[in-house]
């Protein structure tokens, strides 16, 4: 005898709990598999999932591998502690030393944090969500995601688009909620069965009917929320992904000082901070007394910038053939947005040395001023003429001044944190000075000079940090996202409701069944018995 | 469904995500595509002389180049500033040019640093990083060696002896 073969004469693939035609418990002592001990779980429906199943080839058996919830929840909790683990020290891009090569960052994690962090640092801890064995992990609960999926959708729906009307009689007996008349009672099925119906289908029930069986389902769709809600998952991990192709994904960090035009790495695109201003709230425009004492709280960072393409990018340092492309202010959470590009204010370095300011004064003319002398930090001129007949030579230029160990002046950095400026003044009647700017003072190599040079208040510059994104895989993310939060509304706001009444052996057999919400559903049956006067009496088996 | 079907789906199912694993793979091994390597071709650019004139990097081809990324406040490159305009004037009749790229100064400053430190080869002025941030330059000193094709020979970070440059000097002559 086929040991598939159901007494109802069907013909079930091996793995099937529940007969796919009668209903049936599947006899497994025949088969000389183990007894099912209590009635199968119906949330496959008892159907075989075809993985439990086979295993003949390696490529079945690693559909099987992926197809196991218990290898999925163990990939998910490997992925949780190594996540923590990741926490224990700072990641790459926190830790407290500039560093720039490889070598430094590996010497700085066995160096601070000993033996441990040279293993940290040695399985990729330190750099974790872009180390080879994570990105792995993920892949591989996509993976799983994706098999599991299918493995049980797949018989899953074979099983819903076949409605199991006029069951075996221990299909019924199974359910959760389950109860039937007595024998002796006066209960005409004729009649019964299309009152039932027609109470079923005003409360918005689709109806299956057989001559003595009548099946309502309610909300099917809601059984196909779990599996929508992976397809989300998988599209928003498909996004994740797509964001490591070339072109794809930007982060770049460029700060602009006023007036200054800078390229954006990596892109063609140049842009030019015109203005910049923080403004601050006015003590009107608060609603009430704030004890500031002489603070201020700023209400707008804003930057005036002009975006423009080079059209002379392919060649870099090349001098840039500018084109605008866009204008306008950049506010805090109002970027500048051009295509895929936006351009946010996320910093700024306020009042900053721009450019220092002299009067030149003839001490032989009782001091008289006879020019102004203004030198740009950041690009100073060689030479310019302050006055009819007077020059101003620049000679040297330290811009964060530092007297090096060799006794010559040098400079720390290439930032005008501290200028030293070397000048020379000339005359067209032949008066040649020495002037030497340090730190505020001006001191002149001559003795009696005929020129000085009186310190003016200095420009200062804002100098504007933009933050440049461009990130093409958001929309696919956003739509996974949907998707995902579509399954979770279909999953949890709608329950698959389905009702058995069935006439057999000179009984009525009332079962239900419900993916959630069993008090409902039993409120529900409860009803419908009292409205037909049926001599049922419900029991629900086990807890809801 | 028949076996052979089956395997068949299965396949297609696990061959597209073994290419998404693949993929992941690639981009955390390969962190960042543009890198300037060593055996690879030096990135052309080009930029503007001390004087204003612009230079191409192609326009050297043909020579062996030492690429000399440098600032005036880093130690390192003034102690090594002597060594290379030595070996510059020993071998510039056997073909090689040595190019100093200043990161990010003003022409006044850099001016007074070369008279300063006697060098006399060709000073390219990087006023906003752009080729520093191309050959991404970390530490300075950084010095690129360059052969007559074009390729990079090797990459030297740190500062170097008048014997270091000598000898790397002579690989890429040959």
């Amino acid at each position: 005898m086929d040991v598939r073969k159901c007494e109802c004469g069907h013909t079930n693939p091996v793995g099937t709990m529940l007969c796919e035609s009668c209903g049936k418990p599947v006899d497994f002592q025949e088969s000389g598999q183990p007894e099912q001990a209590a009635f199968p779980d119906m949330r496959y429906e008892g159907m075989a999932r075809r993985s439990q199943t086979y295993s003949r080839t390696i490529i079945d058996r690693i559909w099987n591998f992926f197809s196991s919830v218990k290898i999925a929840i163990a990939l998910i909790l490997i992925t949780l502690i190594a996540s923590a683990v990741g926490t224990i020290f700072p990641q790459q891009d926190y830790i407290p030393v500039p560093v720039s090569t490889e070598a430094d960052i590996a010497r700085f994690y066995g160096e601070t944090y000993g033996k441990i962090g040279e293993i940290y640092y040695a399985l990729g801890f330190h750099n974790l969500y872009s180390s080879w064995w994570f990105k792995t992990l993920l892949v591989f609960i996509g993976t799983s995601l994706v098999i599991c999926s299918l493995d049980r959708v797949i018989p899953l729906y074979k099983a819903l688009s076949r409605p199991r009307l006029n069951q075996h009689l221990s299909f019924l007996k199974g359910q959760k909620l389950y109860g039937n008349s007595p024998e002796e009672a006066s209960i005409d099925p004729a009649a019964a069965l299309p009152a039932a119906a027609d109470f079923l289908a005003r409360k918005g029930y689709r109806l299956f009917r057989e001559e003595n069986a009548l099946l309502a389902e309610k909300a099917r769709f809601s059984r196909w929320g779990p599996y929508i809600n992976h397809i989300g998952l998988i599209i928003f991990l498909f996004g994740v992904l797509l964001r490591s192709i070339p072109g794809f994904y930007l982060d770049q960090f460029v700060w602009v000082r006023e007036g200054q035009t800078v390229s954006i790495p990596e892109t063609p695109y140049y842009v030019k901070n015109v203005a910049y201003k923080t403004e601050y709230w006015d003590e009107s425009e608060m609603p009430e007394k704030l004890n500031l004492n002489g603070g201020a709280i700023p209400k707008t960072y804003q930057t005036d910038a002009v975006l423009y393409v080079n059209k002379n990018a392919d060649l870099p340092g090349a001098k840039p053939e500018l084109a605008e492309v866009a204008k306008g202010p950049i506010l805090v959470n109002h970027p500048m947005i051009y295509e895929d590009l936006a351009i946010y204010q996320s910093g700024v370095k306020e009042m900053e040395l721009g450019a220092l300011n002299f009067a030149v004064l003839d001490r032989k003319a009782g001091n008289k001023q006879v020019g102004s002398l203004k030198l740009d930090l950041y690009a100073p001129q060689t030479e310019q003429q302050v006055a009819e007949g007077i020059t101003v030579r620049v000679l040297d230029y330290f811009p964060d001044f530092v007297m090096g160990n060799d006794g010559k002046p040098a400079t720390k950095t290439n930032q005008p944190n501290n200028p030293m400026f070397a000048l020379e003044i000339a005359s067209a009647e032949g008066v040649k000075e020495k002037l030497v700017y340090v730190s505020g003072t001006v001191i002149s190599d001559s003795k009696d000079p005929r020129y000085a040079l009186e310190v003016k208040m200095p420009d200062f510059i804002d100098i504007s940090g933009l933050m440049v994104r461009k990130d093409k895989a958001v929309p696919v993310i956003y739509f996974g996202a949907l998707i995902f939060m579509v399954g979770v509304v279909m999953g949890t706001y709608w329950q698959h409701r389905r009702i058995w009444v069935q006439w057999e052996n000179g009984r009525l057999h009332l079962a239900g069944h419900t993916n959630k919400n069993w008090f409902g559903l039993r409120k529900e049956m409860e009803l419908l018995i009292a409205k037909m006067n049926w001599p049922v009496t419900l029991v629900q088996k086990g807890k809801s | 469904m028949n076996t052979t079907k089956r395997t068949s789906i299965r396949v297609a199912i696990l061959g597209v995500l073994l290419i998404a694993f693949v993929f992941a793979l690639y981009t955390s091994f390969v962190k960042d595509p543009h890198q300037v390597k060593a055996g690879n071709a030096a990135p052309n650019f080009s930029l503007p002389q001390l004087n204003g004139t612009p230079m191409k990097l192609s326009d050297l081809k043909g020579k062996a180049v030492v690429l000399n990324f440098w600032g005036s406040w880093c130690e390192p490159c003034k102690a090594e500033m002597p060594a290379l305009q030595k070996q510059y004037e020993t071998n510039k009749d056997k073909g090689l040019v040595v190019v100093g790229v200043n990161i990010g100064e003003t022409p006044v400053a850099v001016q007074s640093f070369i008279e300063q430190y006697g060098a006399k080869f060709p000073i390219l002025l990087d006023r906003d990083l752009q080729i520093t941030k191309l050959y991404r330059i970390g530490p300075i000193p950084t010095t690129f060696f360059i052969d007559r094709e074009g390729e990079i020979e090797e990459i030297y970070i740190g500062q170097m002896t008048d014997a270091i440059i000598a000898q790397k000097v002579a690989q890429i002559l040959e």
